[in-house]
């Protein structure tokens, strides 16, 4: 079992989905059950299936300086970084640490391949990419990390971590490590992720796409929607006196850990995610019986769903509940991670347990912690789960900074 | 200045035109290369090594050699897995495919189009249960996962695999991606080690430009061509068994301040 760790102070984050721009927006679209989905208007040839897709990324231009950057992904990107005063805490924190000693840690789990894709679709009569998308930074998945330190002025370490759909909560353990080892001063985290043919078209042919909104953790489940997202947040160390400020959430513990088990299905028993999860109990310093919400990877897959809701109720008392919020959102891959802490963070401060949106009758493979309806509750600690095709799991812990 | 990371080299392996391994390599950084021949990594069986894309061989290959040299079972290290551009000839296959008949798209290509598939089959055939983390950092890829593997060694007082590799471009993605020569480089780092192949240490520099460092002149082309190729100059020092010290970029950008990852080998 790894050590405890000193928690770190989450001094600012944000977060952007189909259901709101902003930390205000998400917890209205929460409280209120107004998801985000919408039919599929999307991929370049008809998909029947609901996406969750941000509106207004057709119209938004990037500022000067970063136009070459363009793609539907840096504009999300940018969007993100412009809720709720992000921008301005970023500049902020570079002025009080100096630029390198903030790391930049982002995931993502397609980057800017929309448009790689597109270069594909418009290749010139020698089979050339047309000449504006010539452009290498953008066709590689590090252009994600390359737009937001251009954005940020930032120039610390700065790294794209793409383990698919657990990629922008594992940015989390890695900046945790750097601050611990004393390699920089303070983070900024997060991910962004777009929709794509790539994702549409590849998850299709895996037959994990529902043509309905999806239902997580549903009898009936019939597969995951899937949506785009953009989060941030900022990581510091906590004052030498251990008080925080109130409002300022921490970031108790982290785990990850790999399944060793299959490409694209999940370990039957879940062991991987377990392990991700022991470890993040056990660098939080925390027991289960202290876990007042899990936000759940609940994709609504068959499989996701089954082997997560075995291990919620073998692992936790009925006290602790648990939910996805996938149906607001639809699954926002290498987004999910940050997307997800954000919505944890917002039930921890606001008391909004969230429920499950679009699903009607649980599968009986559900314990008592999985909720369909929202419930109030004052929450101090609280769980995100994400997992990731190659079978990479990672759970983050979290408190309420005036609980802890 | 920052922290100064300690390690030790347990373990290397190389994967590369004219470097099939760790010995030929040691042969090749002084300047006699050999072809380069298909990687074949036995944790594959001959099945999975004939379906597997290029990208998962050369990681494979490479992370199996240094381990087998470090003595550990792969199964207990945790591993960084970094490349620049994931699997180009799949992210070609896949773009074409999306351009003309998108409802064909193999779901198994799917899959293994994520950026975390080398570090997903490495895992499944060595039964490894830790952490495992893929990244990337465009051309400055070999520097940033070395010091995550090196972060994640030194927090963790656990030994890492770190593997570095990226396959050539093709399609049309080969005229504007500038990878044009398969190269693999991984290394099992320990917080300390009995009998270390070298010592490692690491520290970064906020406000330092990165000199690019010595490297024989028969080797000057094949740096260029492969991000992963930024370890040479580590290589041949090791190779040559003298203390060294290196300047990485952090990053690939010249636009973005200057910030180094500053490393020195002594044995």
């Amino acid at each position: 079992m790894p050590a405890r760790i000193a928690p770190l102070a989450i001094t600012a984050y944000t977060a952007t989905c189909a259901a709101g721009r902003g930390l205000d927006a998400i917890a209205r679209a929460l409280e209120t059950r107004a998801g985000g989905l919408s039919a599929n208007s999307f991929s370049a040839q008809p998909l029947a299936c609901k996406i969750g897709r941000v509106a207004g990324l057709e119209d938004l231009r990037l500022p000067a300086a970063l136009a070459a950057f363009d793609s539907r992904n840096h504009r999300l990107a940018w969007l993100g970084l412009g809720q709720d005063g992000f921008l301005e805490r970023a500049h902020a924190l570079r002025e009080r640490h100096g630029a390198a000693r903030v790391a930049l840690l982002l995931g993502t789990s397609t980057s800017s391949i929309g448009e790689t894709e597109r270069a594909y679709r418009e290749l010139d009569a020698d089979g050339r990419f047309p000449a504006a998308q010539r452009r290498a930074a953008i066709h590689q998945p590090h252009a994600l990390g390359l737009f937001a330190a251009h954005a940020l002025g930032l120039s610390g370490p700065n790294l794209t971590i793409a383990t698919a759909c657990s990629s922008s909560a594992k940015v989390f353990a890695s900046a945790e490590r750097l601050l611990r080892l004393g390699l920089a001063d303070a983070a900024i985290v997060g991910g962004v992720d777009t929709l794509c043919d790539s994702v549409l078209f590849g998850f299709n042919s895996l037959q994990l796409v529902s043509g309905e909104e999806c239902r997580p953790f549903d009898a009936d489940r019939r597969g995951l929607s899937l949506g785009e997202a953009a989060g941030f947040a900022i990581l510091e160390r906590m004052p030498q006196n251990g008080k925080v400020e109130k409002g300022t959430n921490l970031l108790l513990g982290y785990g990850e850990a790999s399944d060793a088990h299959h490409m694209s299905a999940p370990h039957p028993q879940g062991l991987g995610a377990e392990c991700a999860l022991d470890d993040a109990l056990a660098r939080a310093g925390i027991a289960p019986q202290q876990v007042d919400y899990i936000n759940l990877h609940g994709t609504a897959s068959r499989q996701n769903d089954e082997v997560e809701a075995a291990l919620i109720a073998r692992r936790f008392p009925a006290t602790t509940r648990a939910s996805s919020t996938k149906g607001w959102s639809g699954h926002t891959l290498g987004a999910a991670g940050i997307l997800e802490a954000t919505i944890t963070l917002i039930a921890l401060e606001r008391g909004l347990v969230p429920g499950t949106l679009n699903t009607r009758e649980l599968d009986p493979a559900c314990g008592p912690q999985i909720r369909i309806d929202n419930g109030e509750a004052d929450m101090r600690i609280a769980l995100s789960n994400s997992f990731g095709f190659g079978g990479n799991n990672c759970c983050l812990a979290f408190a309420r900074g005036d609980a802890a | 200045m920052s922290a100064v990371l300690e390690l030790a080299i347990e373990g290397i392996g190389v994967c590369a035109p004219g470097m099939a391994d760790w010995a030929a390599a040691r042969v090749a950084l002084r300047g006699a290369p050999a072809p380069f021949a298909r990687p074949a990594p036995v944790s594959l069986s001959p099945n999975e090594r004939r379906r597997a894309p290029d990208s998962v061989l050369l990681a494979l290959a490479v992370a199996e050699q240094a381990c087998a040299m470090a003595g550990h079972a792969p199964r207990d290290l945790q591993n960084v897995f970094a490349s620049a551009y994931g699997d180009l000839a799949i992210n070609d296959y896949l773009c074409s495919v999306l351009a003309h008949a998108p409802l064909e798209l193999s779901p198994t290509k799917f899959h293994n189009s994520v950026h975390n598939a080398p570090a997903g089959y490495w895992t499944i055939a060595s039964g490894c249960m830790a952490s495992s983390t893929a990244l990337s950092a465009g051309r400055a890829t070999f520097a940033a996962g070395l010091l995550e593997a090196a972060v994640m060694a030194a927090s963790e007082a656990k030994p890492a695999l770190y593997v570095a590799f990226d396959v050539a471009a093709t399609g049309p993605l080969a005229a504007v991606i500038d990878c044009d020569a398969p190269f693999g480089v991984a290394f099992v780092l320990a917080p300390a080690a009995a009998r270390p192949i070298a010592r490692l240490r690491l520290q970064l520099r906020g406000d330092a430009a990165a000199e690019l460092a010595p490297l024989p002149a028969a080797l000057h082309a094949l740096r260029e061509r492969n991000p992963a190729a930024a370890s040479l100059p580590l290589l041949a020092a090791l190779a040559r068994g003298e203390a060294a010290g290196f300047d990485f970029a952090l990053h690939a950008d010249q636009d973005l301040p200057a910030s180094a990852l500053h490393l020195e080998i002594s044995f």
